[in-house]
């Protein structure tokens, strides 16, 4: 690999960490992301030279915040702090200061940054943008054209929320066992919406939102490499990894919908499921199950069936029932409803989500499976007006096409 | 005599490589073990999972099992080559080779091999294949 390539990784890699360990030194997320940029600038003249330190992060901490401080001092009283060249000759000072990151300070420094991104004064239009420029480092340009928008109005987004967490404050003492658990559970759901964004786009959409599911997995790991023996944040990258690793079959050539039990199997990522796989071996040695370690061995049991007809939907209808009682909702018993048909048929899976129709009336999904369960039952006449209803509600011309396939078939019958 | 040639490199920093990044250097890895295979010196390969996969199990007591890996370090390992080697000399010119390969930071520790079993495995089911 180029030196360059090296220093790109080392510099994503590092971000997280050192913009947090800036922000708490400077508490103002402005000043901290301008210090980590200078510092970075300075490294990209400095490492091909003098060869990249040993803890990239450590190095930019020091230098970005010598860098800023220098900065503030200008003007005042003219005393340059020694510059980065020498520095990252003070091998002592580096350890040093690499001894410190590595305390628990580090942990709710990177927690923090991610945390504040997630206010609740913010809207979750704001929320992910925000999250993927300041702790992702994505630029604002690549972030406007996943949420397909210009890139003046991506910045002012991003600007806006910055100021509200501003006028807000943030909490910069370290935070006790249970703040720090409400932290956590917080962040995982944002890090999953993230990968949503990612993972629900379609049509023109996909390639430019593909990148977030992928910068979602890596914020995961580095959450589970702070908080190792949290069992939901084992849950949630295994779901993340299981699901993503599917996606290489989701769409035909045409870009439309493929099925779970229409995909071909070979073209899913085998490394994303071993890891996935075994994240979720792990979290459930914890027997402290959760949202996201239900639905990740859900996925497990669909990824470890060779072919469809082999997966374990009983398992899957208990577990779907397991994740009733943790996050009660009326789409998640209508995918149980799908597990239930393969189980005990489409008449108790149509009773299972017909008290749901109130509920779900703009859902397309719903329609989608009412139809085909109906359709199953030998009820054309009731399946061709769900499968009218559902094509109405579609989001995209995929969905659509998938349910007019249904509607065509029924038509020739 | 067998050498390990055991890789540590950061694995926040590996995480962060792009695919096109990981294809590149993966195919100059692959390269030096062809030509290590031909010569008839290569070994078993493995690459591991990042350590947030790991789990550890305390010998003795009462056997604690850990999440995480053995040691906190800033490195990690992250896999091993096992490799023919007629002597130290040659094992640091094969890690040199597959250091330039690889690119980056990180180290090669070469471990001479006091037993080795090629093992019985059946079935190999792995992520990604050597081989290919």
């Amino acid at each position: 690999m180029t030196d360059l390539a090296w220093i790109d990784a080392a510099l994503t890699s590092s971000r997280p960490q050192a913009v947090g360990a800036l922000l708490r030194w400077f508490r103002d997320l402005d000043t901290a992301e301008e210090a980590f940029q200078d510092a970075c600038l300075r490294a990209l003249r400095n490492w091909p030279l003098k060869g990249p330190p040993r803890d990239p992060a450590a190095w930019l901490i020091m230098v970005g915040r010598n860098a800023a401080i220098d900065q503030k001092r200008k003007g005042a009283r003219q005393e340059p702090l020694p510059d980065e060249q020498l520095i990252s000759n003070l091998e002592d000072a580096e350890a040093d200061a690499a001894e410190r990151l590595d305390g628990a300070g580090y942990r709710d420094d990177v927690l923090r940054l991610l945390f504040i991104c997630c206010h609740p004064d913010l809207p979750a239009t704001q929320q992910i943008p925000l999250a993927l420029r300041v702790v992702s480092g994505l630029s604002v340009s690549q972030i406007a054209r996943a949420f397909l928008v210009g890139e003046a109005a991506m910045e002012q987004r991003i600007t806006r929320a910055k100021a509200r967490i501003a006028s807000a404050g943030v909490a910069f003492e370290t935070p006790g066992p249970i703040e720090r658990a409400e932290r956590l559970g917080t962040v995982a759901a944002m890090i999953y919406l993230v990968f949503n964004e990612g993972y629900s786009a379609a049509g023109a959409r996909r390639a430019a939102r593909a990148p977030l599911c992928d910068e979602a997995i890596r914020l995961a790991r580095l959450l589970l490499r702070l908080f190792q023996t949290e069992p939901e944040i084992m849950g949630l990258a295994a779901l993340m990894l299981l699901q993503h690793a599917r996606t290489p079959a989701r769409f035909d050539a045409l870009g439309a919908v493929v099925l779970l039990e229409d995909q071909d199997r070979r073209l899913w990522n085998g490394r994303m499921i071993t890891e996935g796989l075994a994240l979720i071996d792990k979290a459930m040695r914890h027997l402290q199950p959760g949202a996201y370690q239900v639905q990740a061995a859900i996925a497990a049991l669909h990824v470890r069936a060779a072919r469809a007809e082999d997966t374990d939907w009983t398992q899957i209808d208990r577990l779907y029932a397991t994740l009733e009682r943790f996050q009660p909702s009326p789409v998640v018993t209508l995918n149980r409803a799908v597990a239930v048909s393969k189980v005990r048929g489409p008449a108790e899976a149509l009773a299972m989500i017909e008290p749901l129709g109130e509920r779900l009336a703009g859902y397309f999904h719903f329609f989608g499976l009412k139809g085909a369960l109906l359709d199953q039952l030998g009820r054309p006449e009731e399946a061709r007006v769900c499968y009218d209803r559902a094509i109405a509600l579609a989001a995209t011309p995929a969905e659509a096409a998938h349910i007019r396939q249904h509607l065509d078939r029924l038509s020739g019958a | 005599m067998l050498y390990a040639i055991l890789c540590y490199d950061r694995e926040d920093v590996t995480g962060a490589w792009s695919q096109e990044q990981e294809a590149v250097v993966m195919a100059r890895l692959h390269a030096v073990e062809d030509k290590l295979a031909n010569a008839g010196r290569l070994g078993p390969v493995a690459r591991l999972l990042p350590t947030t996969a790991a789990t550890t199990v305390r010998k003795g007591g009462d056997q604690l099992v850990i999440d995480g890996p053995f040691a906190e370090t800033k490195e990690q390992l992250l896999g091993f080559f096992i490799i023919d080697c007629a002597s130290l000399d040659q094992a640091i010119e094969t890690a040199k080779e597959l250091g330039r390969a690889n690119g980056g930071e990180g180290a090669y520790e070469l471990r001479p091999l006091l037993a080795y079993q090629p093992g019985t495995v059946r079935d190999l089911i792995v992520a990604d294949s050597f081989s290919e």
